[in-house]
């Protein structure tokens, strides 16, 4: 009964009503990011405004359950958000992924996305909870550029 | 041929010590992953142990006692495998690392300029046919030849149903034609091929052919004589023998005019600063120290199949296939891909479930249920593109598996529902 620790009930209400999908315009910068070994995708629009100020991220993909509840939970923690502020969210949402289940959660920082925790201790599925999120970290990147 | 004793799945069971293994949490184990790699019978194991621990030396050129029992122990692993696959000469048993190396064995002959015979030239206008049901192994060597040598690399389609489509094949198999490689069992469909009407539009256009038989070997008789065909690859980890080793066969006038694929130490004749000559097959495709336990293992692994009788597997698979196909379609949401009855097809058995993609699948399967299945494109991204899903799962039967552990299977799936429904 491990694996059902990884699929908390957040996690599954995410994939099954996926918050903010679908593609929006207006958007500063899109991304494409793919996991050549389980062929997850997702596709990401970011649109900033003033003060560095997240006005939407939208998304649309495929992917298991883990992939695409990140890319909802991602949606809702960085929209309204500041640029400043969700980056220090992806840090800590990566060093959380990347610490092979020994590494306690900043509830704090990372609010709804602390139920990924369980998913740490899967290194095969760290990279499904990461996609949405290194998709997040790239686009905005390229609509500062 | 022993099959004397009749089948039974219970003592097979107790050949393979993994089988009886708990998981943590205390979950039994149910295998079912067989098309990915095989579990090892004792008899296998042992003599590996044994030849390791008494026999060990190195092959074909160590004069001492060990050296000798060795070589004796390697050819021997040899003949049993041409046996086996009713290889008309031992020689044309050419051992590789694996079925991949042995398909590129082959597809490096091609366009060769060191070869010089006629049925092996490629260029620019000539052809090279494959399936869209291959796995990557039989994919992209002829890929990487094609742009080597600005051949066309075409393809024979599938259909709907998870079966090679061949209304074509008089335009697809032509005089351009060099060489036709497909799998004869599909790691994934299931599907089982007849290289028969291939093989006769091949030799009417004076081409060669290859059968992947790396799901079929395993799983049935095969006797390449009987098959007819120029070129078969396998491998050993898949038909309970170990890793590291697997089998070209070829025809020897073939063999014989195809040039060396690795450089080294045994596949000699004679060395000069500025050239070589060669030693004759199978040794000239033999370079460096081979897999010399492996082999042995694998000459094992031959004689235990033999021992239970590749009628009796075949027969077996047959069986627990049906009762899959049969339990799994009444699953509602669930989408077999490849043939749905056992007609012309072995016992694996792809499928995907709505709404729920094969990675959550395999990780509840086996978490909850110790059920071993693979998830994924199973190194068949263009088939899974042909069908326009990224990934399935997959449940893939062997001589030890039960009705049980399919029944433990569905149990699984609906489970699975539950917490994705």
């Amino acid at each position: 009964m491990i694996a059902e620790s990884m699929y908390q009930e957040l996690i599954l209400e995410h994939y099954k009503h996926p918050q903010g999908r679908g593609l929006r315009e207006p958007y500063d910068a899109e991304v494409h990011h793919v996991n050549p070994t389980c062929g997850d995708e997702v596709t990401m629009r970011v649109k900033l405004g003033d003060g560095g100020k997240v006005l939407d991220v939208s998304y649309d993909g495929q992917g298991c359950s883990i992939s695409q509840a990140a890319a909802s939970v991602l949606h809702e923690l960085a929209t309204g958000s500041t640029v400043v502020e969700t980056l220090s969210v992806v840090d800590e949402f990566t060093r959380l992924m990347q610490g092979r289940g020994q590494v306690e959660a900043d509830e704090d920082v990372l609010g709804d996305a602390v139920a990924f925790a369980g998913v740490a201790k899967f290194p095969a599925r760290v990279k499904c909870a990461l996609l949405a999120w290194m998709a997040y970290k790239d686009a905005l990147v390229r609509s500062q550029a | 041929m022993n099959g004397a004793a009749p089948f039974d799945v219970e003592r097979i069971r107790k050949d393979f010590p993994i089988l009886s293994r708990e998981l943590p949490g205390g979950r039994p184990l149910v295998y079912l992953d067989s098309g990915n790699s095989s579990q090892k019978p004792t008899q296998v194991i042992e003599t590996m142990r044994e030849h390791l621990a008494q026999h060990y030396g190195n092959v074909g050129r160590a004069l001492h006692v060990l050296g000798s029992e060795s070589t004796d122990a390697y050819e021997g692993a040899r003949d049993k495998i041409a046996a086996f696959i009713g290889a008309p000469s031992r020689d044309e048993v050419i051992f590789t690392k694996n079925a991949s190396e042995s398909i590129n064995l082959v597809a490096y002959a091609f366009g060769n300029p060191v070869n010089t015979d006629e049925r092996f030239k490629v260029g620019p206008g000539d052809e090279i046919v494959i399936s869209e049901m291959e796995h990557h192994s039989n994919i992209v060597p002829w890929q990487l030849l094609a742009q080597r040598t600005g051949a066309t690399l075409r393809w024979f389609p599938v259909t709907d149903e998870g079966r090679l489509d061949i209304s074509g094949l008089d335009e697809l198999v032509n005089e351009r034609t060099k060489i036709v490689s497909i799998v004869h069992q599909s790691n994934v469909l299931g599907t089982v091929n007849s290289e028969s009407p291939i093989l006769a539009r091949v030799r009417e256009v004076g081409a060669l052919m290859m059968l992947d038989c790396s799901q079929s070997v395993p799983h049935q008789p095969v006797d390449v004589a009987e098959l007819g065909v120029d070129f078969v690859a396998f491998t050993g980890h898949k038909m309970v023998g170990p890793s590291g080793i697997g089998v070209l066969w070829g025809r020897k006038e073939l063999l014989d005019a195809m040039p060396p694929f690795l450089g080294g130490g045994e596949m000699i004749e004679a060395v000069w600063m500025d050239h070589s000559t060669y030693a004759p097959v199978p040794h000239k495709f033999e370079a460096g120290t081979p897999p010399i336990v492996e082999a042995v293992g694998l000459g094992a692994a031959v004689d235990y199949l033999t021992s239970i009788g590749m009628e009796e597997i075949k027969r077996h698979e047959k069986e627990l296939t049906g009762y899959a196909l049969e339990a799994l379609q009444e699953i509602s949401g669930l989408r077999i891909i490849g043939p749905r009855t056992v007609v012309a097809r072995g016992g694996t058995v792809s499928f995907t479930m709505e709404g729920i993609h094969p990675h959550d699948v395999g990780q509840i399967l086996d978490d909850v249920y110790g059920i071993a299945v693979r998830v994924g494109h199973h190194c068949a991204r263009p088939l899974h593109l042909r069908f326009g899903i990224p990934a399935t799962t997959r449940a893939s039967f062997y001589l030890y598996n039960t009705t049980a552990e399919i029944d433990a299977l569905v149990r699984g799936l609906h489970h699975v529902q539950k917490v994705f429904g």
